[in-house]
């Protein structure tokens, strides 16, 4: 047989064939590769390089420092200070979390449910998120553990930022506070910024209303992530847009005054300048410490505030609701001279009968003859029921609106209540049948359906001091611009009417009237006034013959609420006050005592004749050529 | 001895004259693709020789040494190693199965000595070997005798039902590609392979239903979907292509590719290294990489056509084969062409199995090369 036969020269062309074959099939798949590749790197090169960067890089976002909130004299009312506080990684606690607790707990006190949050809170992340163990530590606690940090394995020091009201419960209800976001908050509002944990946004006050303003822009943090979101590196920085400053008329030593003035009671007292609006003191007392939101308020806090009998959680200036009482009649005297009625007489005997049912005077035996001035400063009830028999209520409703009444004031904060101007066309709309003249009486002296609130209250005085459509305004400048403020409207009132009006008022103090025993001594600094009481309980007959119960003898919850208002000096009236104390009422006129003091501090003060710090008078002072090239 | 094999050679050549006679261009190839394969293990430890550039260093090192001196071996020696070597081999691969199946789960490793030795590996170059040597001791005609046929059919067989039970889907997939392969270059008639065509046709819903295992069927189906579970199984092919995909024209340069550096690509250093590369070169570096790649190919034609022995022939041949399924499933595989087997990227990856037994196909084909004008009978039974 020999070694190589026909049959290898045959197999050998084959294999020839066949392999050349094959080597065409691999040129053939890698051009497929080729054609792949082409595909993804050069075709959809450019989206892919998007979605590799989506994977790489992280946004986070940087809270920017809030706003100021400051007083016309540049007091900082609202701050942000910094949060000192400990954070722990749980990767970097090398004998475990619960371990660096304890630890951390024989340096600074750290409760059983603070732990129990930290082990919570270390479960649900990932092992290199920064927990927070503890916030808010005092810089004495915090120092402590910045010694003991060789010891405690994972535990992180760190000073973030976070509000601060350095006048706690004396500012609360003009600043509001701040509290953590809500599902409400995120409702309408779709800034990124409401997602970052522990971002705080407005709940109400000025830190409500202008939450826009003073949150500023987020600022974002580029950080390139691994695939399992460890941060590796910043890639780039934007540190956003810091949130604006307010500026606020408030004076903040006058309203501090206020509140330590009005103390206990559960009282609210407004100042404003007469002439423009400005509000110097928005005073509701008792007050609660806005920090305590800030932080997180514990249940048991919550529950005292939401059940004092003082109700600290309103803002009584606002939304405090009250009869006006006497305080109603100046209004009703406007209306009385601007419908002809200036040189009316009545004859008070201590109640005026109106069908078969009596209206009484507050005073048993009566006025006797009282003309428009005696009325308002003897307050004689009598005198202005017969105004009111005569105006009738859709007079009488028109003057109270133009004072200011029955409509929120439009001033710059949450929560205002309207109060209530009642008319006929309401009374058949809401109750079906029409107005009584009984009514209109009861009206008349301030009682009945009338409600009105102290800030509404205020403006009224204003308004009768001034002449003008004054309006409450709260802010004056935000981001360093000023708020438009044009010149208030004369009020369609005579100057007559005025005079008159205001020589009553003027008689409740200086002439002998209901609040003459706190007249203002200083030459120059009197005010003028009208007192009111509003009843919370009814009087019955029977107790009307043997003879009302005093206040004093009365439970707290069943004596008068007692009202005030003023302006001063009575010539050229500056400052305008409204002041009420709820169930006040007793021997003499606690909110007269008040208001007193209050308008004497005022105009010693005089925070209307000092140059207010606004940032918006130093940029006009930047502009003098332009303002003053042509005088 | 009716034939000294030696005599049917044209000279003997001394171990010089074969040192002289390897081709060092081929070699240089090889270690060129091998150096970026270093150069990317340096690459996604984020520029850092450790923990795989210096070991990926020394494994080409050894396994240039042990082309080298197989390359030296004669190939009528690699004729007589083939059937002892495939026995081997075939107990080895019965071995790990059986090891799997006592213990838990997928069992592809052995430990012999202290080194961990994938027996499936050895099996792709054995059954290469033994087919070839089977194949060089029949005619054309004879190949396409049923019993002959049944023979060779049987020899690849065997190791593809147990590499598949151990599991391993691609080396399966390879072994029975480079049994077709030889079956085909040897001559078979076409009579026999259309008729196997169209069975395969019909094997491939019955392998879908009785034989693939559930995470085998789920890699396909998210293959086929990747995008149906983005952040679940899909996760690998999804990252794989943005990887690739977003190297573009010219890639973002070496030491610059974020998925990987980033963690984002699994397998990273192994199976998925292509795409580094992909992503750091872009599709400029993809194409020469593939060019090189082509160039050891045609390489490997050149000398099987050279080669005046039918083993030579088929064993260079059967060897380049095995080279291109590698670089073709695994290039397939990141580029979301083929469901996800695990099949490293030759040269590449990091992992000394399969380095050594790609340097070890290297070497017999060098041998191939050397021995080229060894003429071998078609009857002979080799040296021993």
């Amino acid at each position: 047989m020999p070694l190589f036969d026909g049959k290898d020269k045959s197999r050998y062309a084959s294999f020839t064939r066949r392999s050349l074959g094959l080597t065409g099939g691999m040129a053939a798949v890698f051009a497929v590769l080729t054609g792949r590749l082409y595909q993804l790197q050069i075709r959809n090169g450019a989206q892919y390089r998007t979605q590799a960067e989506e994977n790489r890089v992280n946004q986070r976002l940087i809270a920017p420092p809030r706003g100021r909130i400051i007083d016309r004299f540049g007091v900082e009312l609202a701050n942000n200070r910094r949060n000192y506080r400990v954070l722990i990684v749980a990767e970097q606690a090398a004998d475990g979390v619960e371990q660096a607790l304890d630890a951390i707990s024989k340096v600074i006190l750290l409760t059983d449910a603070q732990k129990k949050r930290v082990l919570r809170d270390v479960g649900a992340n990932r092992k290199f998120v920064p927990v927070p163990v503890a916030e808010n530590l005092s810089w004495e606690e915090f120092a402590r553990i910045n010694m003991h940090l060789p010891y405690l394995a994972g535990v992180q020091p760190d000073v973030g930022q976070t509000r601060d009201y350095p006048f706690g419960a004396e500012m609360v209800h003009v600043l509001g506070y701040v509290g953590a976001v809500s599902v409400g908050d995120k409702k309408d509002d779709d800034d990124p910024l409401l997602d970052l944990p522990g971002f705080r946004v407005g709940k109400t006050g000025i830190e409500k209303a202008y939450d826009a303003q003073v949150r500023g822009t987020a600022g974002s943090s580029r950080v390139e992530v691994n695939a399992y979101g460890r941060v590796i590196r910043e890639l780039s920085r934007d540190q956003g847009v810091p949130g604006q400053d307010v500026w606020l008329t408030i004076d903040c030593e006058l309203q501090r005054f206020t509140d330590q003035r009005l103390g206990t009671e559960s009282a609210s007292c407004c100042v404003l300048d007469a002439q423009t609006g400005d509000v110097l003191t928005l005073s509701s007392t008792p007050g609660y410490d806005p920090n305590l939101f800030n932080v997180g308020i514990k249940q048991n806090q919550l529950d005292t505030l939401t059940y004092d009998d003082h109700k600290p959680l309103i803002n009584k200036a606002l939304s405090g609701a009250y009869p006006p009482g006497s305080t109603f009649k100046p209004a009703m005297a406007l209306a009385a001279v601007q419908n002809g009625l200036k040189d009316l007489r009545v004859n008070c005997n201590g109640a005026m009968t109106l069908g078969n049912h009596q209206f009484h005077c507050w005073k048993r035996g009566g006025h006797g003859t009282v003309d428009l001035e005696r009325g308002i400063a003897q307050s004689c009830d009598v005198f202005f029921y017969e105004v009111a028999r005569r105006l009738g209520i859709d007079k009488m409703e028109v003057a109270a609106r133009a004072l200011g009444l029955g409509a929120p004031t439009g001033i710059e904060l949450p929560h205002e209540s309207g109060g209530f101007i009642p008319s006929a066309a309401w009374k058949v709309q809401r109750y079906g049948i029409p107005w009584q003249q009984g009514e209109s009486l009861v009206t008349g002296i301030g009682q009945g359906y009338v409600l009105t609130t102290p800030m509404q209250l205020a403006t009224m005085a204003a308004r009768i001091a001034s002449g003008r459509a004054v309006s409450p305004r709260i802010v004056h400048s935000i981001g360093g611009k000023a708020e438009p403020r044009p010149l208030p409207d004369p009020l369609p009132f005579s100057g007559e009417a005025f005079t008159l009006v205001r020589a009553g008022m003027n008689a409740v103090v200086n002439g002998g009237g209901t609040a003459s025993r706190w007249r203002i001594a200083q030459p120059g600094m009197e005010m003028a006034g009208k007192t009111g009481t509003a009843q919370v309980r009814r009087i019955t007959k029977e107790e009307r013959a043997t003879g009302v119960k005093s206040n004093a003898s009365l439970d707290w919850k069943l004596r008068d609420h007692v009202l005030f208002i003023a302006y001063a000096p009575v010539e050229q009236p500056r400052y305008a006050l409204a002041c009420i104390v709820e169930h006040g009422s007793a021997e003499g006129h606690p909110q007269v005592e008040i208001a007193r003091d209050v308008l004497t501090f005022a105009q010693q003060r005089d925070p209307l004749a000092r140059r207010p710090a606004y940032p918006a008078n130093a940029a006009m002072r930047g502009l003098p050529t332009l303002l003053g090239g042509q005088g | 001895m009716s034939t000294r094999p030696y005599a049917a050679a044209r000279r003997t050549l001394s171990v010089v004259d074969k040192l002289y006679e390897v081709n060092w261009g081929l070699v240089l190839l090889i270690t060129v693709i091998a150096c970026v394969g270093i150069a990317m293990q340096y690459s996604v430890a984020g520029g850092s020789f450790t923990p795989w550039a210096t070991p990926q260093i020394w494994k080409y090192m050894l396994g240039l040494t042990i082309l080298v001196v197989v390359a030296m071996v004669d190939i009528r020696v690699w004729l007589d190693f083939a059937y002892p070597a495939y026995a081997v081999a075939l107990l080895l691969l019965i071995a790990v199965v059986i090891a799997g199946h006592v213990g838990k789960g997928a069992e592809r490793w052995l430990t012999l000595g202290g080194l961990g030795v994938q027996p499936s590996e050895i099996m792709k170059i054995s059954l290469v070997l033994a087919l070839a040597r089977f194949l060089h001791g029949q005619s054309v005609e004879d190949i396409s005798r049923p019993t002959r046929l049944l023979t060779a059919l049987a020899m690849i067989g065997i190791p593809a039902v147990f590499v598949v039970l151990q599991p391993n889907l691609g080396t399966t997939l390879i072994i029975l590609a480079d049994g077709a392969s030889l079956l085909f270059l040897a001559g078979l008639s076409w009579w026999w392979i259309g008729p196997a065509l169209a069975s395969v046709a019909v094997a491939v819903p019955t392998l879908w239903q009785f034989v693939l295992h559930d995470y085998q069927k789920r890699r396909v189906l998210t293959f086929l979907d990747p995008e149906s579970d983005a952040l679940g199984a899909g996760w690998n092919i999804t990252q794989a292509k943005i990887a690739i995909g977003s190297g573009g024209a010219t890639g973002k340069g070496f030491l610059q590719g974020t998925q990987s550096r980033l963690n984002f690509l699994p397998e990273k250093q192994t199976d998925f290294i292509f795409t580094n590369f992909g992503e750091e070169f872009g599709f400029v570096g993809c194409v020469a990489l593939l060019i090189l790649f082509g160039v050891v190919i045609g390489y490997g034609f050149q000398i099987a056509n050279n080669a005046r022995s039918q083993f030579g022939r088929l064993l260079a041949m059967g060897i380049t084969l095995n080279f291109f399924f590698y670089i073709m499933i695994n290039a397939a595989m990141v580029m979301g062409l083929i469901p996800v087997v695990g099949i490293p990227m030759p040269l590449i990856s990091y992992g000394g199995s399969a380095m050594f037994s790609v340097m070890f196909g290297f070497g017999l084909l060098m041998s191939v090369h050397v021995h080229r004008q060894v003429e071998i009978p078609r009857h002979s039974g080799g040296i021993i």
